[in-house]
């Protein structure tokens, strides 16, 4: 196991959740001030550098550019700032585990700076880290994420529970994040965590996170592995205490479902980067809510795991190791991403949010998903339709706090 | 005026849900759309707008970088042949910390069209669309 896994494992044998905030600034000593601050807020924590958006495409020039002319960016250029930096960031915090979030469909060089820092945690996904964000044929991103993974001893996260933030149906969710997880196996990655990202409805959600841990448990046996949730990825609510009480739901969902992190959105989420003290209040929140509650065995089952199943075995069926069969199915529409622009996306299926606050499949294109789980009745087309489901978690949310119904 | 829009991401940004809206607003008000995606670097931005000669150029972003990959993008498309005027606006979440009027008007100094920012961005374009169909009317009857 790695310095990471460990204090995640450690936490779980206590029953305590793990709460990681997702943070990253471009100066050093903020970056360091941000850790130090995360590391003594009133929960357990791990910290997290992310990276800027620059150094996730590759334009390590513009992220220069930017520190020279003090401009602000979204993220810690960890590739740009010299490794004696990255280490005095991190000097004297040995003991608190660092996770690098970044966003890059070729994460060769970030890898490279992360382990030159001392760091041994990062993420992502050749899938989840390009078709949402890169230009970059799949193709070379499964090149790159091989490479990258074949050099790396680590703690590896896939993002792939995350694909596109919003509006992505569980099932769907729940098989990228373990088919990448099984990719970093295949390419020598020993620790991994599988990631879920809080949707449109809690019964749902749960349901997904035990079908994510059953396939685990199938098909990655014999490597170190742990679930992460995040708090929800789409547009969030505009009051804080409507961000608040989405916050503390997603931890109290991780909890429910037998998750040991959570991934947490600050009051910020739908204005700005947030700072410091936002990103601590919003661990802290997420631990008291956490402890309110406990692990329950049980969930509905209408189907996530069986689709799930289908989706995660049509593809391991195909020949080859497993990112040539991530690339076969993604040309054949094996695997199809809603609402995904990417060129090497099919682009055949569609979802909406039903009556019920449950993610639905409209159309599954060429997935191998039975027509039974299509509901043709709320295909969304116009902006106005988009927009609302889009907007609909943050609405409830706004809505619901508004009253003072704070439950 | 072939009613064409060319629908672009900046350089660094990969959110797309922004792109996808934009398409279906400017297709429901009667524009064609080409929609370049994300993280679209100026060179190819300029080469889409010289290979399509489109009508407006909207470029969508909101990771934070707008202030630095928006002039960037703008100075490559003003560069090349044919493209000197064709009008540029730029919208989202421009910087890390909300909107600043003193960074958008210096956008537009920097010879964006229209810059939109805040919360009004969607109603602002709405009208700015709206003008534009009936100046460039008037222009094709003059
Ligand atoms: C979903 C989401 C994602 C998804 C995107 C999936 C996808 N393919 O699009 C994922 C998870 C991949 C993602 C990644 C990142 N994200 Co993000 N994301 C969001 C989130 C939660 C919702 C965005 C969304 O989908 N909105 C729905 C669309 C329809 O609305 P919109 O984008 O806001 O656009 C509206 C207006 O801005 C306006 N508009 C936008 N463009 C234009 C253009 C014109 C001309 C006009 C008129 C109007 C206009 O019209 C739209 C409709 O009202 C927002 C926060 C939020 N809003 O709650 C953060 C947010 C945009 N992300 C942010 C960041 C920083 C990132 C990352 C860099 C990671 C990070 N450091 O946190 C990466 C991007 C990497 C990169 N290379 O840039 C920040 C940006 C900070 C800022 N600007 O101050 C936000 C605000 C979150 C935050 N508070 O930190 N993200």
């Amino acid at each position: 196991m790695t310095g990471f896994a460990d204090a995640v494992a450690l936490a779980a044998a206590h029953g305590r959740l793990v709460v990681q905030p997702r943070m990253g600034m471009a100066s050093p000593l903020e970056m360091r001030a941000g850790l130090l601050a995360v590391r003594g807020a009133r929960a357990t924590t791990v910290g997290t550098l992310t990276v800027d958006s620059y150094t996730r495409v590759g334009d390590h020039r513009a992220a220069l550019e930017a520190l020279h002319d003090g401009a602000r960016l979204n993220g810690y250029p960890i590739v740009s700032h010299h490794p004696d930096t990255t280490r005095a960031v991190l000097d004297g915090l040995s003991g608190f585990p660092v996770q690098v979030r970044h966003g890059s469909a070729d994460p060769r060089a970030i890898f490279a700076a992360l382990a030159e820092a001392g760091l041994d945690a990062t993420e992502g996904g050749p899938v989840s880290y390009c078709l949402p964000y890169s230009r970059k044929p799949l193709r070379d991103s499964v090149g790159h994420w091989s490479e990258a993974c074949e050099e790396f001893s680590g703690h590896l996260e896939t993002f792939g529970g995350c694909m596109m933030g919003q509006l992505c149906p569980p099932s769907l969710l729940v098989a990228l994040s373990v088919l990448e997880a099984i990719f970093f196996r295949f390419h020598g990655v020993e620790s991994v965590s599988l990631s879920y990202a809080q949707q449109t409805n809690a019964d749902q959600d749960a349901e997904a996170i035990h079908a994510l841990r059953t396939l685990a448990a199938r098909f990655l046996s014999d490597v170190d592995w742990h679930v992460v949730v995040y708090a929800y990825m789409g547009v969030f609510p505009r009051t804080p205490s409507g961000a608040r009480l989405l916050n503390d739901n997603a931890a109290r969902l991780a909890v429910r479902a037998g998750a040991e992190r959570l991934i947490v959105k600050t009051v910020a989420e739908a204005h700005r980067i947030p700072t410091v003290a936002e990103n601590v209040a919003a661990l802290e929140n997420a631990a008291a809510a956490a402890s309110s509650v406990s692990f329950v065995s049980s969930c509905e089952d209408n189907g996530v795991l069986a689709e799930a199943t289908a989706l995660v075995e049509a593809v391991l069926e195909l020949p080859g190791d497993p990112g040539t069969a991530l690339l076969a199915a993604f040309r054949r529409g094996l695997l199809d991403v809603p609402y995904c622009l990417h060129p090497d996306n099919a682009g055949h299926a569609r979802s909406h949010i039903d009556d019920t606050g449950r993610l639905r499949w409209s159309s599954v294109g060429a997935m191998p998903i039975p027509r039974s789980a299509v509901d043709r009745s709320g295909t969304t087309t116009s902006s106005t339709h988009l927009l609302a489901a889009l907007h609909r978690v943050a609405h409830q949310h706004d809505a619901r706090t508004h009253r003072g119904d704070e439950s | 005026m072939n009613n064409l829009v060319l629908l672009s991401g900046t350089a660094s940004d990969s959110h797309t849900w922004n792109l996808v809206y934009l398409q279906l607003l400017l297709e429901e008000e009667g524009y064609r759309v080409v929609n370049l995606g994300a993280c679209v670097p100026p060179v190819l931005l300029a080469d889409e707008c010289e290979a399509e000669q489109p009508d407006l150029v909207v470029l969508s972003t909101v990771n934070g970088h707008g202030y630095q990959d928006g002039p960037r993008a703008l100075a490559e498309v003003r560069g090349r042949p044919g493209l000197a005027a064709v009008p540029v606006v730029i919208g989202g979440k421009l910087g890390t910390g909300g909107p600043e009027p003193a960074q958008a008007d210096a956008l537009r100094a920097a010879g964006f069209t229209e810059v939109f920012d805040d919360d009004t961005a969607i109603t602002r374009f709405r009208e700015f669309i709206a003008a534009f169909v009936l100046a460039s009317t008037a222009d094709s009857v003059s």
